[in-house]
């Protein structure tokens, strides 16, 4: 796979930022799962590799430490439900049943019609509005039953 | 609590924070012309950080300006020189840095600039944690805007003083909050921490010299400058000057983030501004300052909210956020979904640390699923003395096994009442959501 080329001179105009060019490898990968089908796939690996001068599995082994890259296929829409100690005290365990329960994905995987990928994250820095899910990049917090139907039911 | 003075959050309030238009019509950039203009010595910055007693508002407490001067002389060294803002924001509880890049990010900005200008960095690189979205955008946003008014790049306000200010995104680690795990993280690699020594400011950033500053540490900064140390020391307590972010959740009537002075009691905060704890019931255990510091009992609720008092009843003032447990709710529980996060996160790199974590976490699931057994409780605290502290590259360890042992000094009874009923007292149904994996036997 070649990057297209408009991403192509995006990410060499990232790696400008700093002095060794590697440093744009975690920034470059988000932008490959934004722009191409929201996972790092063995061939953007591939085309990783061949950009920054390194291996494919140095890339793997970098994408694979980081949980914000997905490194198999996900639903259209990715559910991210906070799980650590200030949700978990105002009910995040409720959250992740109920949005199981909507969607039809169970933890840590996709649902049936590939609509949705439900996942559990720790702490998103958002404890004081708990609690929250991150919704395609974007919190939703001081969440509610009512709240929930609310964001899914405008889902397409 | 009427006369408290505040100054961290007044600019969030108004609208618009977040342009340089609204910033500079609340003196924004003064303290940065002052400095630049008003023929302030690189020298003086840094003595008039000192000065102030400014203390890291990012967990370790660590004087900002004495981290400063540990910066090697140009002179002598002239290597390149960089400044790292810690922007990953991810210890549990802590959700104060947030509301800074976002309503005010000229203000971090601003403080980037003049530590530049003290420290005669090269360039600033900004580590936000990869969620956080829209903090990104506005703080670029920020740097755009200073850049298009001649404050950041070359020939700061028509100057000599050059500096680049850099946004870099993670992608969700806690281990990138560890200093030397963020800058191997902003390499382009796992973040793995490195072996200290070297200290960052001889060996850090593609091995330069280094410093690693929390957000609300170098927000403090502009203020100082503009209003002198003298001032910051009327706020807070003598051994921790000035006003600090602190995020309050958990069980509380009306959980935010509030800006109070230093030696603040921690009841005042959870009455006053979080509205108490909810649903009228009574408080059972609270954190100080984030999942790593240790849960305290109820009876400690009067200790005042900095580093030394927090140190005297056993416990951390970590990032000062406020974690706090009703009395339905079970410790045993918020040990265990503690115990999980720090099993997550270990970067696998110290074997006391990759093991130990995983052990304590599925002791702590054992325990509160109703299956443990009394040898489980003493495990616990045998495998957290063998973690910490400081026995490992960082202090992730120690962070996993001091609220293990906070746990077992102030609830051992919760922990001997799920073994002998072999079941959770407090639970309201339904296990832990966590998909169950698979245990590790010795
Ligand atoms: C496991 C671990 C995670 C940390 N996470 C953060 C963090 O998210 N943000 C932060 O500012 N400091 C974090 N720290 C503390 C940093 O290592 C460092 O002390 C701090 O950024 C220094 O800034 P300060 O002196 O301004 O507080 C963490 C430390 C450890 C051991
Ligand atoms: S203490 Fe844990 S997180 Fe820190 S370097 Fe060692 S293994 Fe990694
Ligand atoms: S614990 Fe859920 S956002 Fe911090």
């Amino acid at each position: 796979m070649a990057f297209p080329e408009k991403l192509r001179a995006e990410l060499e105009q990232l790696c400008t930022k700093y002095p060794d060019r590697k440093a744009g490898l975690i920034p470059a990968l988000h932008r490959c799962q934004e722009e191409l089908g929201g996972w790092i796939s063995p061939e953007i690996m591939e085309a990783c590799a061949e950009f920054f001068g390194m291996e494919p599995v140095e890339v793997y082994g970098v994408a694979s430490f980081y949980p914000m890259f997905k490194l198999k296929p996900t639903g259209k829409h990715v559910i991210g439900v906070c799980h650590n100690i200030s949700c978990d005290l105002r009910g995040a365990d409720d959250v992740i049943e109920h949005v199981c329960k909507r969607t039809g994905a169970p933890v840590g995987g996709n649902s049936p019609d590939g609509k949705f990928t439900v996942e559990v994250l720790e702490c998103q820095g958002a404890c004081a509005n708990a609690p929250m899910f991150d919704l395609d990049g974007t919190y939703h917090e001081d969440l509610t039953p009512e709240k929930i139907d609310a964001i899914l039911g405008g889902l397409s | 609590m009427s006369a408290r003075e505040t100054y961290l959050l007044d600019r969030c309030k108004l609208e618009d924070s977040h342009t340089l238009a609204v910033y500079r019509a609340n003196g924004g950039y003064k303290a940065l012309e002052k400095v630049l203009k008003g023929g302030m010595g690189w020298a003086e910055v840094i003595e008039e950080v000192k000065a102030s007693g400014l203390r890291g508002r990012g967990g370790a407490g660590f004087p900002t300006g004495l981290k400063w001067s540990f910066m090697p002389d140009p002179a002598k060294d002239p290597r390149t020189r960089y400044m790292a803002v810690n922007a990953d924001e991810s210890e549990p509880g802590t959700c104060k840095d947030r509301v800074l890049l976002r309503e005010d990010p000229h203000g971090l900005v601003e403080g980037c600039l003049i530590a530049a200008y003290a420290m005669r960095l090269d360039a600033v690189y900004i580590y936000v944690r990869g969620e956080y979205r829209k903090p990104y955008d506005r703080v670029q946003a920020a740097i755009d805007e200073a850049r298009a008014a001649g404050l950041v790049g070359a020939n700061v306000m028509g100057t000599d003083f050059s500096c680049e200010i850099h946004m870099h995104k993670g992608a969700g680690a806690y281990i990138c909050g560890e200093e030397t795990g963020l800058m191997e993280s902003l390499e382009g690699k796992r973040g793995h921490p490195r072996p200290k020594p070297p200290f960052p400011a001889g060996f850090g950033l593609w091995g330069q010299p280094t410093t690693v500053n929390n957000v609300e540490s170098i927000f403090n900064v502009p203020f100082i400058l503009d209003r002198g140390a003298q001032w910051f020391r009327s706020l807070g307590t003598e051994a921790s000057p000035g006003n600090f972010l602190c995020g309050i959740s958990g069980h509380v009537a009306k959980p935010g983030v509030y800006e109070v002075a230093l030696g603040t009691p921690a009841r005042q905060i959870l009455d006053e501004l979080a509205g108490g704890v909810w649903k009228g019931r009574q408080l059972k255990a609270w954190f100080p300052g984030g999942s790593s510091t240790g849960l305290l009992p109820a009876s400690l609720i009067d200790t005042p909210m900095d580093h030394d008092s927090i140190k005297g009843i056993g416990s951390m003032f970590g990032t000062g956020a406020m974690i706090m447990l009703d009395e339905t709710a079970c410790t045993v529980r918020a040990s265990q979904v503690l115990a999980r996060f720090y099993d997550h996160e270990s970067c696998g790199q110290c074997s006391q640390c990759r093991e130990g974590t995983q052990w304590l976490h599925q002791i702590f699931r054992r325990i509160e699923e109703g299956r443990g057994t009394m040898a489980d409780i003493d495990n616990l605290e045998r495998l957290a003395r063998g973690m910490a502290p400081g026995k490992t590259i960082c202090a992730l360890a120690d962070a996993a096994a001091i609220p293990t042992l906070a746990a077992l000094k102030h609830f051992r009874h919760e922990l001997v009442e799920h073994v002998e009923r072999g079941c959770c007292p407090f639970k309201k149904g339904g296990a832990s959501a966590a998909p169950a994996a698979a245990e590790v036997h010795a």
